[in-house]
């Protein structure tokens, strides 16, 4: 399977954007305050994993009169991710920003920015920067998140404007993923969430502007094959931890005895 | 045909079996040029695609999403989708993007061709 031709020049000086293979995540430098479940050992679930039907979903704003350059506007982006993201969404990654090969670990809100008590995540999760270069960088992310699949984040010039956007392609994880997305709960949060983020990073360059949006469902049918990923349904198993915490707790004053 | 940083060039080996060469940059804009390749080999009646990278320069994310499209695209047709000439570098990025499970990879397109066949 080898194939030993020698990269080009072109190919040599733009090879670093990519992050190396991983058989299994692995998180490290994670702050106190972090839920650190369903990532450590974690596969990638891939862009043609999942259960759910594919769709490609684009958002965009355009930052019309803000002097800043797409490659500026990814510097901020990478610099000042978690910043921009909805309130009662956490995003825990590397202190330096975006970079290939980075596992960061997420810990989300439910549907309308819902959180348990006293703010508690109510989705524990991950996800690993595989693609990162001046103009762009992708994540994908592990088994157990609502998404099989990639988000990139780009920023180009549309006539005298920059415009930042974010593009998904993926498949709901597992069959109740997939349900909510059917009953319209799981597409609503992940609009609202990625036009709140937009809209915070254009705020920050000096624009108050709308989104735009266009949703492509790519493959309608679902893959039963993968149904079985359920097992590691990161919103379950973040629900099951929360439910055991007074066993953890018992657990703990017999320890300290 | 010639888009921005992508030319393909299409040969059709046998009525089921063509070649689409990827030569330059595999991005987001390249999803005009593809889609054009995959239509012609399409009405070619060709059956088995096999995507020669062996002049790949460059390919970003988009462009791994771009493939994904087009395996969506190849399923739906009932045609099957090969790649070949991938340099180590752009073959673990397959593997990476768990792409090299959808897209069955050859080292060369002589050894696709005779696989195939």
């Amino acid at each position: 399977m080898d194939n030993q031709q020698p990269l080009t020049e072109n190919q040599t000086a733009r090879q670093n954007p990519w992050a190396a293979p991983v058989d299994r995540l692995k998180v490290s430098n994670i702050p106190g305050e972090a839920i650190n479940l369903n990532v450590e050992g974690r596969h990638l679930s891939g862009l043609v994993k999942g259960f759910g039907q594919l769709w490609q979903k684009t958002y965009r704003i355009r930052l019309q009169g803000a002097s800043v350059s797409p490659q500026e506007v990814i510097k901020i982006w990478k610099e000042k991710f978690p910043e921009f993201w909805p309130k009662g969404n956490r995003f825990y990654g590397s202190v330096g920003g975006i970079t290939p090969g980075d596992v960061a670990l997420l810990n989300l809100a439910g549907p309308g920015g819902v959180t348990g008590p006293g703010g508690a995540p109510l989705i524990s999760t991950g996800v690993m920067v595989i693609f990162a270069d001046d103009e762009s960088f992708s994540f994908m992310t592990p088994e157990g998140h609502m998404f099989a699949g990639m988000i990139t984040f780009s920023a180009f010039k549309q006539g005298e404007d920059t415009v930042a956007q974010a593009q998904a392609l993926v498949r709901a994880n597992d069959p109740i993923y997939e349900t909510t997305f059917r009953l319209g709960f799981g597409h609503k949060a992940e609009d609202a969430f990625w036009a709140q983020t937009l809209q915070s990073l254009a705020k920050y360059c000096g624009v108050e502007a709308t989104t735009e949006e266009k949703i492509t469902l790519v493959d309608p049918k679902v893959q039963w094959s993968e149904a079985g990923n359920i097992r590691y349904n990161a919103a379950m198993r973040t629900g099951v931890y929360y439910l055991l915490a007074p066993v953890r707790w018992f657990g703990n004053l017999f320890k300290a005895k | 045909m010639d888009t921005v940083g992508l030319t393909t060039q299409i040969r059709n080996i046998t009525g089921a079996t063509s070649v689409i060469e990827i030569v330059g940059d595999v991005t987001g804009q390249s999803e005009d040029a593809l889609t054009d390749a995959f239509n012609q080999v399409t009405s070619h009646g060709a059956r088995n695609i096999l995507l020669d990278f062996s002049q790949l320069d460059y390919m970003n994310s988009s462009g791994i999403g771009l493939l994904v499209t087009l395996l969506i695209r190849v399923k739906r047709q009932n045609q099957r989708l090969y790649a070949c000439g991938l340099s180590e570098y752009y073959r673990q990025i397959f593997e990476l993007t768990r792409l090299e499970e959808a897209i069955v990879i050859y080292p060369t397109e002589q050894e696709a061709i005779a696989a195939i066949k």
